[in-house]
């Protein structure tokens, strides 16, 4: 590339999983040097989360990342060529981003060491990824109960078993996912408690034939749980969760019935929910999305955020999963260039119409996805008293109903201050849904009448370290 | 109530390299690459009390992922870590008010 054409302007990619890779390497290719930030030490996120350096040669990149590790290979390859020519750092969270009234954009960062930096940048590139979506029932915070993704990061990142005789409950294509790689590494699935009912699954079909060999992974890796003697409960829901002598147990109920399942682990989650923190602080647009059943970052086909020179991609921005998600990361860094005033070549050209055009189809596949594993948002309305909703504050359903009867609350915001559910380390992540959905319930609202939790600043607590007392 | 969660090496694990920590002053092997989180769920099935809440409050991470924020733990140097995301080094000493010597 002739270097009197390359654009010099400085920017940043938040988030080092396929999306951000992606969108690093393409602005790497069009001569910028992109500032990578990855809040974990390895690249590949938590899709291709990498184990620490001691456990690499444990498991074989095909016991890792299944029948996606060539994929999985072909990022670290390419990271390993990409990592000189940009400005990477590992370990270093983004823990504000603000618009500068001067153009542009500040991000704070601070990094393992507790080194503090603030970076001003011209356009940023969100790839934040996402985490698990987890409907609570009581029970959930006892020791043992894990998030679907966390089980799938211990196996990744740590391999190692939550349990030798797990429970999984709840629904998305993670649950049969994990629940097989479980049973490939070692475990016994106690059983699966799948909120999805079978008849679902089979009407989404047609849809789902956009991507045809994701759907038969899905439908195999269910099939052989079965053969293997897993017993499966379509249409169940978790209802409770209780510690006792011998395990953990899992009171569900579905259609015709119910049970109990005893297991020494459980792992639930029904979906992924968009880590969304940042792109919330610079003001981005959000929508209510009727499919997804909550707020999300509103995007152009091409990954553009309502705010000039902010890009959102990967499943931050819509959930479409890893493959989609370096689709995504590629298309929001050519638009970036285009409207950064880069002369793409025709060759560029081609391509982005090409991603745009696989983005398409994987939305198709999306929105099937969303029909066949709707979040259970009808269940929120009767979660028992006795439900903790906030983890990090310990709120519980009741409490948030006395508070909705007693106060009066017009929003999910002022809920939030009334009770202090989502005020916590984390931000909402895991209650902020819940508590407006009870809300919503109670007051006979529309979910999205009754708002979105608003962001703050730090999107996480700062690592390093502090200088008051310890609690205990 | 006797059951307490743990994890379990992956089938194709082999043994790691052990590396000597301090949790709770008490002295414990862990594995070379274990994370905080790892160590003390083999030890016991614990991470914090949770502040607020009714029942045992007993808390042991739950997204792994460093997003839910359910895992921070302290080390005697006074740094406040999330246990998830922080691999063991020789030496550490975590403490954790659970008492993980005493039980």
């Amino acid at each position: 590339m002739a270097s009197n054409k390359r654009p010099r302007f400085r920017v940043a990619v938040v988030g080092a999983g396929p999306a951000g890779l992606r969108a690093a390497q393409a602005l790497a290719d069009a001569g910028l040097v992109p500032t990578l930030i990855n809040e974990a030490p390895e690249p590949g996120g938590q899709i291709y989360r990498r184990p620490p350096h001691a456990l690499k040669n444990l498991q074989s990149p095909r016991e890792l990342y299944g029948q996606d590790w060539k994929r999985a290979a072909a990022l670290a390859e390419m990271f390993a060529e990409l990592e000189g020519g940009i400005d990477y750092r590992p370990e270093t969270l983004v823990w504000n981003a603000e618009v500068r009234p001067e153009g542009g954009f500040r991000l704070s960062l601070r990094n393992r060491a507790g080194t503090d930096e603030t970076l001003d940048v011209a356009a940023v590139v969100l790839a934040t990824g996402a985490m698990d979506r987890v409907l609570p029932v009581p029970g959930w915070t006892e020791p043992g109960v894990w998030s679907l993704g966390g089980a799938q990061v211990m196996l990744k990142a740590q391999a190692q078993l939550i349990g030798r005789q797990p429970v999984f409950a709840g629904s998305g294509p993670l649950l049969y996912l994990v629940a097989w790689q479980y049973a490939k590494a070692g475990g016994t699935p106690a059983a699966i408690i799948d909120s999805a009912t079978f008849s679902a699954k089979l009407r989404a079909v047609p849809a789902m034939l956009s991507r045809p060999r994701v759907m038969l992974r899905g439908s195999y890796m269910a099939a052989d749980l079965r053969r293997r003697g897993v017993p499966v409960f379509e249409g169940g829901h978790a209802e409770r969760i209780e510690t006792t002598d011998l395990g953990l147990v899992v009171h569900w109920s579905g259609k015709r019935g119910g049970g109990s399942a005893l297991g020494d682990a459980v792992a639930i989650g029904h979906g992924l929910k968009p880590e969304r923190q940042l792109a919330d602080l610079l003001g981005c647009q959000i929508a209510f999305d009727a499919g997804y059943g909550g707020w999300l970052a509103v995007v152009d086909p091409e990954g553009r955020s309502s705010v000039r020179g902010i890009y959102l991609a990967g499943d931050m921005a819509n959930i479409r999963g890893a493959h989609a998600a370096e689709t995504a990361g590629e298309l929001a860094a050519m638009a970036l260039l285009s409207d950064f005033g880069h002369e793409a070549s025709e060759q560029t050209g081609r391509r982005r119409g090409k991603l745009r055009h696989a983005l398409q189809r994987q939305d198709t596949f999306r929105s099937a996805m969303e029909r066949v594993f709707p979040f259970p948002h009808t269940r929120i309305a009767g979660l028992p008293d006795d439900t903790i909703v906030c983890r990090c504050e310990g709120v519980s359903a009741g409490d948030l109903r006395d508070a909705i009867t007693n106060w009066n609350p017009v929003g999910v915001n002022r809920l939030k201050a009334f009770t202090r559910c989502g005020m916590g380390r984390c931000q909402s992540r895991l209650c902020g849904g819940i508590a407006a959905g009870l809300l919503a319930a109670a007051t006979g609202q529309s979910v999205e009448a009754v708002g979105a939790v608003r962001g703050q600043a730090p999107v996480k607590p700062l690592p390093g370290p502090v200088l008051e007392g310890t609690e205990n | 109530m006797s059951f307490k969660p743990s994890c379990y090496p992956v089938r194709s694990a082999a043994p790691a390299s052990a590396i000597e920590v301090l949790v709770d002053k008490r002295p414990v092997v862990a594995r070379d690459g274990d994370t905080i989180l790892t160590l003390l769920l083999r030890e016991g099935g614990a991470v914090r009390k949770a502040e607020f809440g009714t029942g045992s409050r007993l808390r042991a991470g739950f997204c792994a992922m460093g997003a839910c924020q359910d895992c921070w733990v302290n080390l005697a140097d006074g740094q406040r870590v999330q246990a998830c995301s922080t691999l063991i080094e020789k030496g550490m000493e975590v403490v954790t008010g659970l008492e993980y010597g005493k039980q």
